[in-house]
């Protein structure tokens, strides 16, 4: 068995198996020894900054809302390239212009949809 | 059983001076107790909690100049789950005392509380207010108050001292062993409510007993 060449990679596993579990193991033998548990209602009960927690924490929110994030996108990339557009404006030539346009008119177009689809209006 | 195991009686440890010669030997020598005691006062891990102005000096003390993280306690925690300390830094006033003892309540064995300032050891400068607490051990039991208007950063600093040699001196069994290793000892702390005129209870009988006034 020894002999195996995985016998080494066993070895370790073994020995990354022990590392983790000998502290859970100490620390449930320890608790067993020496510290009591002493649960009660208020120390189980939710944590929310000292006060009392109302209602139900799994409150779910409208997956329509993944619309804004798109939109948000729009703006966002939008700003990011024309910022650097903007610096270099005057050294730049008529071919980075019409790209540039190029890249803002497809970013309005999905503005336009968007806005035609009716997203726009909260409802 | 436990005590011989593992040395935590003081009578079964070994003999001090026998103990230094033995560490000029080369030989280090040490207990269970002594382990767990060092492990637990090195890295005291307080709550990410201020309530007034001695709030800003417990912030300056874990900052570059005085630097908190020499003793171990750089480590605040936003959660009560987490946290070995609560430092109480600044007036607890009647509405924020509910929260702050339900906090204590949430926080796990072993927990340790710092008065911290004028305030948070007896309604200081507010006393007179009705809306102040007249010092937070009348709820939760106090293991170093700091006197101070604010405390500068170096008595916070002393008071941190001041609890880990308390914990060092802690015993795992026996009579005089703390709260969170007695199985008898209370572990919850009634969170007070709001009353009509004051707080209910005004303060926890098992933790403050009410000062008697001699005439």
């Amino acid at each position: 068995m020894a002999s195996s060449p995985y016998f080494s990679l066993a070895v370790l596993f073994v020995v990354a198996l022990g590392f983790g579990l000998a502290p859970l193991g100490l620390a449930w033998v320890w608790q067993r020894v020496f510290s009591p548990a002493k649960p009660n209602a208020i120390k189980n009960a939710i944590y929310e900054c000292g006060l009392e927690s109302r209602g139900d924490a799994w409150v779910q929110f409208r997956s329509a809302y993944y619309l804004y994030a798109i939109i948000f996108l729009i703006f966002d990339v939008e700003a990011i390239f024309l910022l650097p557009f903007a610096v270099a404006f005057t050294g730049l030539g008529a071919a980075a212009c019409v790209s540039m346009l190029v890249f803002v008119l497809l970013l309005i177009e999905g503005l336009a949809w968007a806005w035609a689809k009716g997203v726009l209006t909260w409802a | 059983m436990a005590e011989s195991l593992f040395g935590a009686n003081r009578q079964m440890a070994v003999d001090e001076n026998l103990k230094i010669e033995l560490g000029k030997q080369g030989v280090f020598v040490t207990t269970i107790q002594e382990l767990y005691n060092w492990g637990r006062r090195s890295s005291i891990w307080p709550m990410q909690f201020g309530l007034a102005c001695c709030a800003i000096e417990m912030i300056a003390t874990t900052m570059a100049r005085y630097d908190l993280a020499r003793f171990g306690s750089e480590v605040f925690r936003p959660s009560p789950r987490q946290a070995d300390l609560m430092i109480i830094s600044g007036t607890v006033t009647k509405k924020m005392a509910p929260q702050v003892v339900r906090l204590y309540n949430q926080m796990a064995e072993p927990r340790y509380v710092i008065a911290m300032g004028a305030c948070a050891i007896s309604g200081g400068p507010f006393k007179q207010g009705y809306n102040v607490l007249k010092g937070i051990d009348r709820y939760i039991p106090v293991d170093v108050h700091i006197p101070g208007c604010p405390p500068r950063p170096e008595a916070l600093i002393q008071a941190f001292m001041t609890l880990q040699k308390k914990i060092d001196g802690q015993h795992l069994t026996g009579e005089e062993r703390p709260r969170h290793l007695d199985e008898q000892a209370p572990g919850e702390f009634p969170v007070p409510e709001f009353g009509e005129h004051d707080l209910d209870p005004p303060s926890n009988p098992g933790t403050w007993t009410v000062p008697k006034i001699i005439q």
